[in-house]
């Protein structure tokens, strides 16, 4: 428990420090709010009351803490563009995106890991030579060219999905499921070659150690000596990359949401930007951000619960 | 390393030799295009829009009847370039960062590798959003802001190897002998693992053309009329059906580059 608290305590140090980092970006920016909420014909008086109004005369420190006060409480300000809350704007599009990053996860484990363990187990055999090497091909191919040759292959060519033909989850959730799958396969493309890659070597590390070598002379056989004793050492390792699979994967969805034209949070996004909309694209890269560190924490608490060694030394 | 060793080891090491040719054949292409493509890179022809290959487009034309072989040879120029500045900047601050507060540790070492750490859990394409979204878009700020989203990664892994390399017999003897703090880092440390940096510079690389790519497929890098092999993309999308290859080309390339870093960066790795 002790150990889980102070990952705690430092998961809300990091959200301090991310917050702080955003805020302070995005108040340096040139320009005035007031000014712009009002155009630029406005009379100097308007906009300084506007300024009061909007408390943009209060000391940077002060304006931080009530921005993340208030962030906290799940007010995100309004948008500039639209004069709408942003939490509206966003509330309905965040469950696209973690539903595309959690089934590239699923994806990500469902294959990779049987694959580790085949190529692994047939050390330099012509299936693990020939796995490798479409693994390194796939590594290679950034996921929006790999959703793009999907969408051409699966969608024009095979016609297994409509391309462009979106269902939100309001209206048929078995449809939206079936639109996502394939872009959450071009997300999870690149890091199930990783993980393969990966795994394979971590699992021929562990199996050359003793207490492998101590295993077999007590009569295991290997498939005994692989799922007792070595495949748990082995996914140390590969469970410190798969959260960080993980949170790359919800960033990594908005090029995907581009290709296969779904609109979720990332049009916003980039629409966001484009127009300055600052309030929306704080909004937006901090509730990514929250989500990567909660990811982390749960990382670190699978960690510990894999292997007990780890986090010992602090206590 | 002598000639004999310098074959041996491309030899044994079919990567560090496939890696060669295709960044070697990418090399060329970009070199060449410095001082001659085929076309203008931004001339329009109407007549001659979205054609397949052919020999006088061996990749064809866009949509605005530009030829896509001439833009690929300026784009990946665009995006060698960003890579290496990208890495340039990420392993230049990430080594200094890395390297001084892992050899003084202390107060300042956990400070800044808060921060890091902070950074490091923020994935780059986001970080370098933030940072497009506040300098505006163009290829200097995609630099910038691609140098800065890889900095975590270089100061982690110098930063464990001079906490490695700190207690060595061989830096004690420096020590003794009365060698200052920075040329102790600087000259007797670094050195010593620069097998270390030099793969995960290569790794980097690869990273840094993937990140280019994705970012300026969202239209963040450089702007029209200019070409990168990102906003190739994007724009072919729509043509896909029609003409393949304005988007399998463009692709193609981008997948050859990250190929050749990559296996450079294993070849390198396996080096005997």
């Amino acid at each position: 428990m002790k150990y889980a608290m102070k990952k705690l305590l430092m998961m809300l140090g990091t959200l301090l420090v991310v917050s702080l980092c955003v805020f302070l970006a995005f108040s340096v920016i040139p320009g005035d709010p007031a000014l712009r909420k009002l155009g630029t014909e406005a009379s100097p008086e308007l906009v300084e009351q506007m300024r009061q109004e909007m408390g943009l005369n209060d000391p940077l420190i002060v304006r931080y803490g009530r921005w993340f006060i208030a962030f906290l409480g799940g007010d995100f300000g309004i948008s500039y563009n639209y004069s709408t809350p942003v939490k509206e704007m966003i509330a309905n599009k965040i469950p696209i995106t973690l539903t595309m990053a959690i089934m590239a996860f699923l994806m990500t484990v469902l294959i990779s890991f049987p694959l580790g363990i085949i190529t692994a187990k047939h050390e330099n055999g012509i299936l693990d030579r020939t796995i490798l090497v479409i693994n390194q091909v796939i590594m290679a191919v950034p996921p929006f060219f790999s959703g793009i040759l999907i969408t051409f292959v699966f969608g024009l060519i095979l016609r297994l999905f409509t391309p462009g033909g979106f269902v939100s989850y309001t209206q048929n959730f078995g449809k939206f499921i079936r639109y996502l799958f394939f872009p959450s396969l071009a997300i999870a493309l690149p890091k199930i070659a990783m993980t393969v890659k990966m795994l394979r070597g971590s699992l021929i590390d562990e199996a050359s150690k003793d207490y492998a070598r101590t295993a077999y002379s007590r009569g295991n056989n290997t498939n005994g000596v692989l799922y007792r004793h070595v495949l748990k050492n082995a996914l140390i390792p590969v469970i410190t990359f798969l959260g960080m699979a993980l949170a790359d994967m919800v960033a990594g969805s908005i090029v995907i949401e581009q290709v296969f034209s779904i609109p979720g949070i990332s049009r916003i996004l980039l629409t966001s930007i484009g127009n300055r909309d600052y309030p929306v694209v704080e909004a937006i890269i901090m509730g990514i951000a929250i989500i990567v560190m909660v990811v982390n924490f749960l990382v670190d608490i699978i960690y510990r619960i894999v292997d007990p060694r780890i986090g010992l030394e602090d206590e | 390393m002598n000639k004999s060793q310098f074959k041996r080891n491309l030899r044994d090491n079919p990567y560090l030799l496939a890696g060669m040719i295709i960044i070697g054949l990418v090399l060329l292409m970009i070199i060449v295009g410095l001082f001659w493509t085929p076309y203008d890179t931004t001339a329009m022809n109407a007549s001659e829009k979205l054609q397949g290959i052919s020999l006088r487009h061996i990749m064809g034309t866009d949509n605005m009847g530009r030829d896509v072989f001439s833009r690929v040879m300026y784009g990946s120029r665009i995006t060698l370039l960003i890579a290496i500045g990208t890495v340039f900047i990420g392993a230049g601050l990430g080594t200094i960062i890395g390297a001084v507060t892992g050899y003084f540790g202390g107060m300042l070492d956990e400070v800044v590798m808060r921060v890091v750490d902070a950074l490091f859990a923020f994935p780059s394409i986001l970080l370098a959003l933030v940072i497009v979204s506040v300098f505006g878009t163009g290829w200097i700020q995609l630099l910038i802001s691609l140098g800065i989203a890889f900095m975590p990664s270089f100061a982690r892994i110098v930063r464990g190897e001079v906490l490695r390399c700190k207690n060595m017999d061989y830096v004690e003897n420096a020590r003794l002998q009365g060698v200052s703090n920075l040329r102790m880092i600087f000259v007797h440390i670094l050195p010593n693992i620069k097998g270390v940096l030099a793969s995960s510079i290569l790794i980097g690389f690869n990273n840094a053309v993937l990140a280019e790519a994705g970012l300026s497929y969202l239209g963040v890098g450089s702007q029209p009329p200019y070409a990168s092999l990102g906003k190739m993309l994007s724009d072919a999308q729509q043509y896909m059906f029609t003409t393949p290859s304005y988007v399998l080309c463009p692709g193609i390339v981008i997948v050859l580059m990250v190929l050749g870093f990559a296996f450079l960066g294993e070849g390198i790795s396996r080096w005997k």
